[in-house]
């Protein structure tokens, strides 16, 4: 039998001083995953924007639970997206996103 | 609660407020305990001013300087000049010689090695003495973050080896931002997550970001306070007549 898909959803919190589009941010998440662990790695993770806020500079990451890891560290490796420095900070992990709306956002 | 500490923060000096902005946005991270890394001939008053914006905020502020001596002997000249100037001592090991001279000097703190698998200055024999005079490994997180392509996977295989040699020689290892910016800097589990990049597993990595800066950090102090003669003897009463303490 099929086992059930195990998710983790992560609130994120862009820190830059120029506007990001969303498509950016979604294409420079992709990149860092496959530049640190390749066009394997990467059809592992599951990555999926769910929500952005580009006022509040918020974000919902959704990955497999298996990948968290991988995410974590690739979201951790991102230093700038189209040209213009930014650091993306996880302020938390949750299994499901109601839980993680109301804990983290 | 755990007290997360990154001990090489390495802001412009002369331009504070940029020192204080990557200072709260430390403390928005989740950092108790930050060093600050000073040119040897920092003044008192610029110390004085860190100090004042880090206890605002309820940080505690570690002195730091970075040696980078091109000899031995110039380690050894630094080291006595400036030892008991500062609280953590880091030396750059540039050759293999400074490399064996810092792992093996006790007012050694920290190990850092430059980012290239070519000039690996960190092999058993340095662990092993490193180990005996309790200098620990410090990994800089900045040129991991800085750094693309054939660069970064050199980097990475040459982290590889250095944890994998202090792992085994029980080196105690420190990770820190080595950030110039505040977008250099990261949360503690950020850090966890890209030392697996190395295979540094997780407690290991907890430990790398607390439990090792603080150990030193404390054993400095120690050593630095007025009551410290000498490993295992400190004055804990002063007056004519001590026997009955």
């Amino acid at each position: 039998m099929l086992r059930r898909v195990r998710r983790r959803y992560l609130a994120l919190k862009i820190m830059g001083e120029q506007f990001i589009e969303k498509e950016d941010l979604i294409r420079a998440l992709w990149d860092a995953v496959l530049q640190l662990f390749g066009e394997y790695g990467a059809s592992c993770v599951n990555l999926s924007l769910i929500g952005y806020e580009a006022e509040g500079n918020y974000a919902i990451l959704r990955c497999s639970h298996g990948a968290l890891d991988m995410v974590r560290a690739s979201i951790a490796s991102m230093t700038e997206i189209k040209g213009k420095p930014v650091a993306i900070h996880v302020l938390g992990v949750s299994g499901t996103l109601k839980s993680l709306r109301k804990k983290f956002l | 609660m755990r007290k997360f500490v990154d001990l090489h923060l390495r802001p412009v000096i002369r331009d504070l407020n940029q020192a204080e902005g990557m200072i709260s946005k430390s403390y928005e991270l989740g950092y108790g305990l930050l060093g600050i890394s000073l040119p040897p001939d920092a003044l008192r008053q610029t110390v004085r001013l860190l100090r004042k914006i880090c206890s605002d905020m309820g940080i505690d502020l570690v002195t730091r300087v970075d040696l980078a001596p091109k000899t031995s002997r110039g380690l050894l000249d630094g080291l006595r000049r400036l030892r008991r100037r500062f609280e953590v001592v880091s030396i750059w090991c540039a050759s293999k010689s400074v490399a064996r001279q810092a792992a093996k000097d006790r007012r050694v703190d920290l190990l850092s090695f430059p980012p290239d698998s070519r000039k690996h200055f960190f092999d058993f024999a340095e662990a092993e003495l490193a180990s005996k005079a309790l200098a620990s490994l410090e990994v800089d997180m900045a040129p991991l973050l800085s750094l693309r392509g054939g660069l970064r996977i050199r980097l990475l295989s040459s982290l590889r080896r250095e944890v994998e040699i202090a792992k085994k020689f029980k080196v105690p290892i420190v990770i820190s931002s080595g950030a110039t910016n505040k977008y250099f800097l990261r949360t503690p589990r950020d850090y966890i997550a890209l030392a697996s990049l190395f295979d540094l597993p997780p407690s290991l990595g907890l430990r790398a970001l607390s439990d090792n800066p603080l150990a030193i950090v404390e054993r400095n102090r120690r050593k630095l306070s007025s009551s410290y003669v000498a490993p295992g003897i400190r004055v804990i009463k002063e007056g004519k007549n001590c026997l009955d303490v």
